[in-house]
């Protein structure tokens, strides 16, 4: 359901930029999508398939994910850490003063067309 | 091969919809209303703390409640023949949470001219109303008691963007292992600036203090 309601963004600005570029087809879509963005990948792939199905500009377009590694920031020891591998914990000096810096983004990085 | 062409992009598809909150939150601002986003998960009683507090405010100032939900009227009949308080019914279509622009449709539909205070009740849902912006002044959120102190750790971006937590449900504490220093504890972790008032909704107790909490922000909301 969460999945469903973020493919119907993504179609949105898609059809958006189609038009500001004057393009009728769309037949890729990058995604760049953060490790803990909540969004689970094969879902959104499943609900891109339905609802892309259904615009005539993205009939059979196809979505490709790229996933951003989610990086925390350690207010103690400035230091970076990856966050899915040691969570809210600094693995370098222990402290839980830490602040996601990337990767909980969805992003559309950019979109290919039939030339 | 067919050769294709790439056109690059670079947007968050988050992006429309804060630029449709920060737009929306000027114009209550100009109309000095002040609108509160309540969320929480479904079930931890979200339409009894609403009625409550709507009876210690109602006689101060000019209340009005949408109630957002996939289906049905069931919360906006309840808040209506128990309060009184003017409250419509928004249904979603079958989306977990509400935008910006929702909101706004949702907004027209209440008479907003001296109306203070309009309180959005969102889909009962941890996830997804966290990520999309209403255009609300304030977020607030309830966490009962059955569902376990954990909980800001398993939804730490709901609690990073909420002004003010609920713990209802306290009177059925004895029979849970929750904690409530530990619960305290982990929403200051995600989110230090967070006020965590712990209410029962069933008898009361507690919500004067988030009744009274919502006043002070109308009121320094209408003379900044």
């Amino acid at each position: 359901m969460h999945e469903l309601g973020i493919v119907f963004y993504i179609i949105r600005d898609v059809k958006k930029a189609a038009e500001e570029n004057g393009v009728s087809r769309v037949s890729g879509v990058v995604m760049e999508i953060g490790e803990v963005s909540t969004i689970v990948p094969e879902y959104l792939l499943d609900c891109w398939r339905w609802a892309a199905d259904k615009e005539p500009m993205l009939r059979g377009c196809e979505l490709k994910i790229h996933t951003v590694p989610a990086v925390s920031w350690c207010d103690s020891c400035k230091q970076e850490f990856p966050t899915v591998a040691h969570g809210k914990i600094c693995p370098h000096c222990g402290s839980d003063t830490t602040w996601l810096l990337r990767g909980n983004g969805v992003e559309i990085k950019e979109i290919e067309v039939p030339s | 091969m067919d050769e294709v062409k790439v056109i690059e992009i670079k947007k968050s598809i988050f992006e429309d919809n804060d630029k449709d909150a920060d737009l929306l939150r000027k114009e209550l601002k100009a109309k000095g209303v002040f609108l509160l986003n309540l969320m929480s998960s479904p079930g931890s009683g979200k339409t009894t703390t609403l009625i409550r507090t709507l009876n210690l405010l109602k006689d101060k100032m000019r209340v009005a409640v949408m109630e957002a939900d996939i289906d049905s009227d069931v919360d906006a009949v309840k808040i209506l023949r128990a309060t009184g308080v003017p409250s419509i019914q928004l249904h979603t279509g079958g989306m977990c949470h509400l935008d910006a622009e929702m909101t706004r449709q949702g907004l027209d539909n209440v008479a907003m001219d001296g109306t203070d205070l309009v309180i959005l009740e969102n889909v009962g849902n941890l996830v997804c109303p966290a990520e999309f912006d209403t255009g609300a002044v304030r977020n607030a959120m309830i966490l009962s008691v059955p569902e376990g102190d954990d909980k800001p750790l398993k939804y730490p971006l709901m609690f990073s963007i909420c002004d003010i937590v609920l713990v209802n449900k306290i009177d059925v504490l004895p029979y849970f292992d929750f904690d409530l220093e530990k619960c305290r504890e982990y929403v200051r972790m995600r989110n230090p600036r967070a006020r965590v008032i712990p209410i029962c909704a069933r008898t009361g107790e507690g919500v004067e203090a988030f009744a009274q909490w919502l006043d002070d922000e109308v009121t320094a909301w209408k003379k900044q």
